[in-house]
């Protein structure tokens, strides 16, 4: 078990340090949700805030809203770096060399995770900084920060495992790619960037039972007050039910025999 | 551990493996003691690398025993991967990391000590000439420097048995005499080698057994004499004008013309001495049969092949060709 840690361990220190040498797909990763940030606060957000209803409205109650939403899109378009990296491994021949060691097996893949999920705390700590610039005035209290950061790794430790399976699971490096880019559109499918109840019904009916509106609303709900009822519960089953898919489905993808 | 009896390193009983309905390996039986290098020649598709990746654990046979340092591979995978060192066709390295970063990465997945770690990646740094580029990213590395470091790799851990799947292959002639001289080496050091190659003078000058692989099967085994002495000695290829001169020729030197495949080429066992030389050409002329050109060839995988089966290596498989371009 220790020597399992231990590698997994080395795995970490590996993935970190190609984060470092691949710095540009991290950055143009992390480009993604502050590029939508900024134009959903300053070209739509005057008018979307007016339409939210209650409060003052406008780009002001704009940003605040919508900052949780973006938040999960960082997290979404992070793990495609994930599946990427991930995938590259899979063609290069080092994955074959592992196996060919006395080493824990599944070390290779939890240096990804762990990678992936730090990486990804990072860049939310970069893109929270960017929405706080532009106007964003959470509420919470340390503890709701504490919580948030929770449901945050949560949801990211979650969606890496599926992306980590997703690269496995991709022929191509392209195809590793691609796997993941309807996580990023997820949010805008939800309560991200406008009420779920100004959605058509069929719409609405998708966000409000998709995974990614009970983690936006408890965000909102952790940061800014907003009431948060079941959807931390809902939240962190759907953590939980996508983790152990995207673990089950990666560990099976990588014992096949290749 | 010094005063054991040297068993062998890797035995091999009955091994079968196939891909759905496709025979990779139909049967091998073979054995190499520890401290000898062993050479399985053949050519793209015989399933060279089929047996390499069973042996280190990569896939499972079908059927068959294998051992390698006295462990069974399907049974106790873990033993035999602290015994063993590959080194794959396809450069097994890191590209992002740099030369040193990738062999400090094998020395952790070793356990080893931090002094131990450093100390053995120093030493193989050294020896393996990769002093000026441990600095840079493996991904800037020539194709020579990759396969250096991609076997430097697997010695960090200070193997019993390297096993080298084609370890020259898409080198140039310069990389892979450095290549085979650091094999040579490891020899030296009392590891056992297993490797592939398509190349018959690879395996002549490092093997002390080869064996043939023919679709799936060990065809012969021998040492490199022994071997050596099964191939008449290499040809000769004339070049005709017409398929008449073809025929005529064939005729006069009683070999059988060759499938008319529009090359007007003609091949005659032969050892390219000048006196049988001349001897062949003047039976031609006393013929009048004219010859547009002549070139000599040198024993080559497909005379051995030749030799030993009967028939061309691989025949009806297309990418049997790219063996024998090398050898040229």
């Amino acid at each position: 078990m220790t020597l399992a840690v231990r590698d997994s361990l080395t795995m970490l220190r590996r993935q970190l340090r190609h984060m470092t040498r691949i710095l540009s797909l991290t950055l143009m990763l992390l480009a993604v949700p502050i590029v939508f940030l900024l134009l959903f606060v300053y070209v739509l957000g005057g008018t979307l805030g007016d339409g939210l209803g209650g409060g003052a409205g406008g780009r002001a109650a704009y940003v605040d809203y919508v900052t949780p939403g973006i938040l999960l899109v960082t997290v979404a378009s992070a793990v495609q770096g994930t599946a990427i990296a991930v995938a590259m491994d899979m063609t290069e021949g080092i994955i074959a060399r592992f196996r060919t060691m006395a080493i824990a097996r599944v070390a290779v893949l939890t240096g990804h995770v762990l990678g992936s999920v730090l990486q990804i705390l990072l860049q939310l700590a970069a893109v929270l900084a960017v929405a706080v610039l532009v106007g964003f005035r959470p509420t919470a209290t340390a503890v709701e920060w504490l919580a948030a950061a929770g449901v945050l790794t949560a949801t990211a430790f979650a969606l890496v495992w599926l992306a980590v399976a997703m690269g496995l699971a991709a022929k191509t490096v392209a195809g590793a790619s691609n796997l993941p880019v309807p996580l990023t559109l997820l949010p805008f499918f939800g309560s991200g960037f406008v009420p779920t109840d100004s959605l058509p019904a069929a719409l609405r009916w998708f966000a409000e039972y998709q995974p990614f509106t009970p983690i936006m609303e408890t965000l909102r709900g952790l940061l800014l007050g907003t009431p948060i009822g079941d959807s931390a519960a809902v939240a962190l089953g759907w953590c939980g039910g996508i983790a152990l898919t995207g673990y089950g489905w990666a560990k099976w993808r990588y014992n096949r025999e290749r | 551990m010094t005063n054991i009896p040297t068993g062998p390193a890797i035995e091999v009983a009955g091994l079968r493996r196939s891909y759905g309905s496709q025979v990779v390996l139909d049967g091998i039986d073979l054995n190499v003691p520890e401290g000898t290098v062993f050479a399985l020649l053949g050519p793209n598709g015989a399933g060279k690398t089929t047996m390499v990746r069973i042996l280190s654990t990569l896939i499972r046979a079908d059927a068959g025993q294998v051992r390698v340092c006295g462990h069974d591979v399907a049974r106790e995978p873990d033993r035999v991967r602290a015994a063993i060192g590959v080194t794959g066709q396809f450069s097994a390295v890191d590209s992002y990391l740099t030369g040193e970063e990738n062999l400090l990465l094998m020395a952790d997945l070793h356990h080893l000590g931090r002094a131990e770690r450093r100390r053995r990646t120093a030493d193989l740094v050294a020896r393996f000439g990769l002093d000026e580029v441990a600095r840079k990213a493996a991904a800037t590395y020539s194709g020579g420097m990759r396969r250096r470091l991609d076997l430097a790799m697997g010695l960090v851990g200070g193997p019993r048995v390297i096993f080298l799947d084609e370890p020259t292959t898409g080198l140039d002639p310069r990389s892979r005499r450095d290549m085979w001289q650091l094999v040579r080496d490891l020899v030296a050091n009392g590891v056992t080698i297993l490797l592939t190659t398509q190349y018959l003078d690879e395996a002549d000058q490092l093997a002390d057994r080869i064996a043939l692989l023919d679709r799936g099967r060990i065809v012969a085994e021998g040492t490199p004499a022994e071997l050596k002495r099964r191939v008449p000695g290499g040809h000769v290829e004339l070049r005709f004008a017409d398929d008449g001169a073809l025929t005529a020729a064939a005729a006069v030197l009683g070999v059988a013309p060759p499938a008319a495949d529009g090359s007007l080429l003609l091949r005659v066992p032969g050892d390219g001495r000048v006196r049988s030389l001349r001897a062949l050409l003047d039976r031609l002329d006393a013929a009048a049969v004219e010859v547009e050109g002549l070139t000599v060839r040198t024993p080559d995988l497909d005379d051995v092949f030749f030799a030993v089966t009967g028939q061309p290596a691989a025949s009806g498989r297309p990418a049997a060709a790219s063996g024998k371009a090398v050898v040229r």
